[in-house]
């Protein structure tokens, strides 16, 4: 006899539909991503998270996809590896044609919004918030997707808490033309925020450049923290539970 | 090209290892009235004879707009080309969704030939007997191309397809060197010429032909009637050029009393002026 199974307040059949909204296991945190005098920058840490354990910490979470854009994303990472793994197909067909013309950042960075949300409508997503950088014939593009499809274009973009923590000193901070040196200021500065207050941060970061000459991902390396405030000393001394 | 025993159906070989079924789909190419395009490194122009039914009807559209950086003209069976240039309307759509991008004209010719060679291998299809001009824009600037109903593509400088296409062939072979750092202007104009090569005689009217242009910051458009009339005015004012083998030199009707003393223009030995 077949009865309708109620579970967890969601009508489920007994054929397991088993595609459902899923829940993250492996997670990265923030990344942030600006654009500078020659191109984009990118930078995120190499944490993977798995709940409140900070379980991996080599994960490259920014990638180069094609000849013109940078990917990075938080979220899960097994999803950011799917996401690859589709980008790859798209690349590799792209570049069979052999004809010259070659898929662009803001192509991807549709592509991706397309794949994000027919997921999403399929209750299904890919858990994922992305940040999708590039330069082709001297255009510099850097876009989002998040996991929802919400897509947009700007100078500077972050994803998870970067949008609370980062965001605020990108908007001050940021301005046309940055140089190399200081977008990568720029950036530390913002990476140093997430490390101090976002609990999932590790001190291990990738800094991620794209000119029209190509992608450079930088070697993994930590930043200095300052850590001797006199606010630290005594945390109780001023009132009790201030912290 | 007479019937025999090999040409019932697409999917049998001729012992000479042709396909005839093919063959003929190029010859209704070859019957329809004549389509012209030509290129320079950033425009395309488009240009075709209008035929019409009969007097009391229009005539046939023969141009497509296909995106806004790519059109198309056709000849031969005018409903085939009608539904290939849905798909390429529906192709380029779905790029642009997918990418928000152009859909490169190269990519699109190939998804072309590629659905036209599938009829050539099916016992219950036919081929297509339309073969299509499609000129458009990718990276590397404005391309023309010749798609047959074989599913072959050929990219091109200028060509001529249709019924009296190879006086139209000839004068663009005469000109084409010409074309890639020509103006949009002198490809039109060329374009005109080489139409009304393929009218031979017939009177050039912006009733007769249809010109369509595309370019690097233009998008595709049909150039109306009475821009094209102006044009012929301004072409019939200034003469045909004194070409040596053109075979209809500009009448000099300015010169009364001309005789037999007239000396002829440039051509040497041709056909005597008409007055």
């Amino acid at each position: 006899m077949d009865l309708i199974q109620i579970r967890g307040g969601n009508l489920v059949g007994h054929e397991s539909d088993s595609q459902r909204t899923q829940y993250p296991y492996v997670t990265g945190t923030s990344v942030i991503g600006i654009k500078y005098k020659d191109g984009i920058l990118i930078a995120a840490d190499m944490g993977g998270s798995y709940g409140s354990t900070i379980r991996y910490k080599s994960v490259e979470r920014i990638k180069p996809i094609g000849k013109h854009s940078l990917l990075g994303a938080s979220g899960e990472i097994s999803d950011f590896q799917e996401i690859l793994r589709n980008l790859d197909e798209l690349i590799l067909y792209d570049n069979m044609w052999d004809d010259g013309n070659t898929l662009g950042p803001k192509e991807v960075h549709n592509y991706l919004t397309r794949m994000m949300y027919n997921r999403r409508n399929k209750f299904n997503p890919l858990w994922n918030s992305l940040v999708l950088g590039g330069v082709k014939n001297g255009q510099k593009y850097l876009g989002t997707v998040s996991m929802i499809g919400v897509h947009y274009e700007d100078n500077h973009v972050a994803t998870g808490f970067g949008n609370h923590l980062a965001k605020p000193i990108l908007r001050d901070e940021w301005h046309e033309d940055l140089s190399f040196e200081d977008g990568v200021r720029l950036l530390e500065k913002c990476m140093r925020v997430l490390l101090y207050r976002d609990r999932s941060a590790v001190n291990k970061l990738q800094i991620a450049k794209l000119t029209e000459e190509g992608v450079t991902v930088s070697p993994p390396y930590a930043l200095k923290t300052h850590w001797e405030f006199n606010s630290f000393k005594n945390p109780t001394a001023g009132a009790e539970g201030s912290w | 090209m007479f019937r025999n025993q090999y040409d019932t159906d697409v999917t049998t070989w001729s012992p000479a290892g042709r396909l005839f079924q093919v063959e003929y789909a190029m010859e209704a190419v070859k019957q329809g009235s004549a389509a012209i395009g030509l290129r320079s490194k950033t425009h395309v122009v488009l240009g075709c004879v209008n035929k019409a039914q009969s007097e009391l009807s229009s005539h046939q559209k023969k141009i497509f707009k296909v995106d806004d950086h790519i059109g198309v003209a056709i000849a031969g069976l005018t409903a085939d080309g009608r539904v290939l240039s849905k798909y390429m309307r529906n192709e380029c759509i779905n790029y642009g969704f997918g990418y928000e991008g152009k859909l490169p004209v190269g990519r699109l010719v190939v998804q072309l030939a590629d659905k036209a060679q599938v009829c050539t291998q099916r016992s219950w299809k036919r081929p297509y007997g339309v073969g299509l001009l499609v000129g458009g824009l990718d990276e590397s600037g404005a391309h023309l191309y010749y798609n047959c109903p074989s599913g072959n593509y050929f990219e091109y400088q200028a060509f001529a397809i249709g019924s009296r296409s190879q006086a139209a062939k000839t004068y663009l072979e005469r000109k084409f060197e010409t074309f890639t750092d020509a103006s949009k202007d002198e490809l039109i104009r060329h374009a005109i010429f080489a139409i009304k090569e393929t009218l031979q005689g017939e009177k050039l009217t912006s009733s007769t032909c249809t010109i369509a242009v595309l370019g690097v910051g233009e998008p595709f458009h049909i150039l109306n009637q009475q821009a094209i009339e102006e044009l012929i005015k301004s072409f019939e004012i200034a003469e045909e050029e004194p070409a040596a083998d053109e075979p209809d030199a500009a009448p000099e009707v300015e010169q009364p009393a001309a005789g037999d003393q007239a000396a002829p223009p440039a051509d040497e030995g041709a056909a005597p002026m008409e007055i």
